[in-house]
């Protein structure tokens, strides 16, 4: 039995961090270092994770010794891998801009403890091999993420918020549901073993409706069509916590999404993924008039989330190599490109203290590294080459292409020109033009937020001009995902 | 709350050894039989609430003074810890480990590693379930 302790430590380690915390809840010096130490662990160890999956193939641990299916496997593919260390990039990126900017009152009521829950919770979701858990996971980063958005507290913040969480808790209960009638229809809550029952017996039409009904939970989560809720309670909480929630949230939607479409209900596509490929095609326009139609920074961006969802959503309806290929490389630039613009947007709001496009100006003068920084960042997410949305665009494009999917491929072209058009927009109405603001007008000062800013320009630019480095890395992710019986050998060999 | 509670008093007396025995007891009776950390921890819990309900909380944390958010988070390092100490070991992550002991009085005693994992279970339970009903009675 093959058995890596190493599986765990993402998920252990901030929650160990997180529980010393709440112990020294006063001492904020110490939070800060510890939570910095913890996520730069994690970063290291998913690393050793990524090319131990790389030299020896899909990993497992089986806890407690219980074998699969009867205990808890946490799984480990390249898929997960990288998506762990995507997500301790942004989340290091994220603390680093809350260190200054989250204000000492925050910081003493938990925030560096609840940010390491919510990790813990991606982390977890990305590893388990257990649906049930799967479930405990998403609860352990929404339960952190519905303190984390509520932070602060203003009138409008607590509404959205409570949007937020009746969403969420709704659905919630649909994932039990779900859950209670795959166990009942299969007898296993393990994927891989739920991969093969499902081969065994034929995916009939209950098991796709329950494949509806998941997809349902999980395109709520990733906001793929239902995304009614996202645009306001992303644009209430603080920069630090908005951008993290923008870079992680979606995304544990979007994996999910990937995990049960790829590993278990893969029987039907040309009817459960051609429902995904409506819903991405539908999503992308939508979000894509809602970015080119706001006026509003964080409304824009915000929509910008939406249309990436519906791109990535792309690669896996097409099933691929070059399409799932292409969603791996999207995914992991969107998380790094979402939580720079968002940080950026923050930074411009803290700056002049509106968020209206209309009453901002001529940043560029004062600001010159986050301007270009930001034009930048606007350049990668249209996918100009060589930065790191390029190959992903080209990928799902040509995947989407040879499936026959011609009019989602025209879409996604499409979605391209309205991130183009609202991001330029963004840059010509705050950047450039009159300066009207000088420095002593200001509302606040950049000190200590450009730096991570820095570092995800940084991290965004390797991704796109190393994108070769890691060629070897996102094909095997690929074909682990093509591959379900390497999944199933993994955890029960 | 002025009310005349005499009744409430003093049947919370009673009732609260009771229901802390009984958690006792669901709690060791976790390890083969239904029970365990979980349940024996939320109806400590539930011991505890009572005695805010009837005695008010000013009086009850004056004589218990402990932070229950601590309390919670030493449960879960505890269990954490538990989980760990395997790995230590070169075995899986959660392994549990048990032994039989000759111990006095008891005699031949099944003594079993999952207990202090349970404990630990127990901790963040009456930690949480506590602070949640604080927590809510604060607010007005």
């Amino acid at each position: 039995m093959s058995m890596n302790n190493l599986l765990i430590t993402p998920v252990v380690i901030p929650l160990f961090t997180g529980m010393v915390l709440i112990l020294f809840q006063r001492n904020i010096r110490l939070q800060r270092v510890l939570s910095l130490v913890a996520l730069l662990v994690t970063s290291v160890i998913s690393v050793l994770l990524m090319n131990q999956i790389r030299s020896g193939g899909i990993q497992t641990l089986q806890l407690g010794g219980w074998e699969a299916p009867f205990g808890i496997s946490f799984v480990g593919d390249m898929f997960s891998a990288m998506l762990l260390l995507a997500t301790s990039v942004v989340s290091i990126c994220c603390l680093l801009y809350a260190f200054p900017s989250i204000g000492r009152k925050q910081e003493k009521l938990y925030f560096y403890p609840l940010f390491l829950f919510l990790v813990t919770g991606v982390n977890g979701s990305f590893l388990t091999g257990d649906l049930f858990n799967l479930y405990v996971f998403f609860e352990v980063f929404l339960v952190a993420s519905y303190v984390l958005i509520t932070m602060g507290g203003d009138k409008r913040q607590l509404g959205e918020s409570l949007k937020y969480i009746f969403t969420n808790i709704i659905s919630s209960a649909f994932f039990l549901m779900g859950i209670a009638y795959l166990y009942s229809i299969t007898g296993t809550l393990n994927l891989a073993h739920l991969s093969i029952r499902i081969a065994e017996v034929g995916q009939d039409g209950l098991i796709t409706t329950v494949a509806f009904l998941f997809l349902i939970v999980f395109a709520l989560k990733a906001g793929l069509l239902l995304y009614y809720w996202l645009p306001g309670s992303y644009s209430v909480p603080p920069t630090a916590i908005a951008a993290i929630f923008a870079a992680l949230l979606t995304k544990v939607g979007i994996y999910a999404i990937f995990r049960m479409f790829t590993l278990i209900f893969y029987h039907e596509p040309q009817i459960t993924h051609l429902l995904i490929g409506i819903l991405a095609a539908i999503t992308m326009v939508l979000g894509g008039l809602g970015a080119i139609g706001y006026w509003d920074l964080r409304k824009i961006l915000t929509f910008n989330v939406v249309i990436s969802v519906g791109f990535i959503m792309a690669g896996l309806v097409s099933l691929t190599p070059e399409g799932i290929t292409g969603s791996i490389y999207y995914l992991v630039h969107d998380m790094l490109i979402k939580a720079l613009v968002f940080l950026v947007g923050g930074t411009i709001i803290h700056i002049t203290g509106t968020s209206n496009l209309k009453e901002i100006s001529g940043l560029i003068r004062h600001h010159p590294r986050l301007g270009w920084m930001f034009f930048i960042a606007a350049l990668s997410m249209v996918g100009i080459p060589p930065l790191s949305g390029f190959l992903g665009k080209v990928f799902i494009t040509q995947g989407s292409f040879e499936a026959g999917y011609y009019w989602l491929g025209g879409i996604g072209l499409l979605a391209s020109l309205f991130i183009l058009y609202s991001m330029i927009k963004i840059f010509m109405n705050a950047f450039w033009g009159e300066t009207t603001l000088s420095v002593e007008e200001e509302k606040g000062t950049t000190k200590g937020l450009l730096l991570p800013i820095a570092l995800l320009t940084i991290a965004s630019l390797t991704l796109g001009i190393g994108a070769e480095g890691i060629a070897d890395y996102v094909s095997q992710a690929a074909e682990e995902l093509l591959n379900p019986n390497l999944y199933i050998h993994a955890v029960f060999d | 709350m002025k009310s005349n509670n005499v009744i409430l008093r003093s049947v919370a007396r009673v009732a609260v050894v009771i229901i802390l025995t009984f958690s006792f007891y669901l709690f060791m009776n976790g390890h083969h039989n239904p029970g365990g950390g979980f349940i024996g921890g939320l109806s400590t819990a539930a011991a505890i609430v009572l005695m805010y309900i009837s005695f008010g909380i000013e009086k009850v944390s004056e004589n218990i003074r402990m932070d229950f958010r601590k309390l919670a988070a030493i449960g879960v390092l505890i269990a954490i810890g538990t989980g760990t100490a395997g790995v230590l070991f070169g075995k899986p992550f959660l392994t549990q480990t048990f032994g039989h002991f000759d111990l006095p009085i008891f005699g031949d005693t099944e003594l079993a590693s999952a207990i202090i994992f349970d404990t630990g279970v127990a901790l963040a339970v009456i930690g949480t379930a506590v602070n949640i009903i604080l927590s809510i009675s604060e607010d007005r």
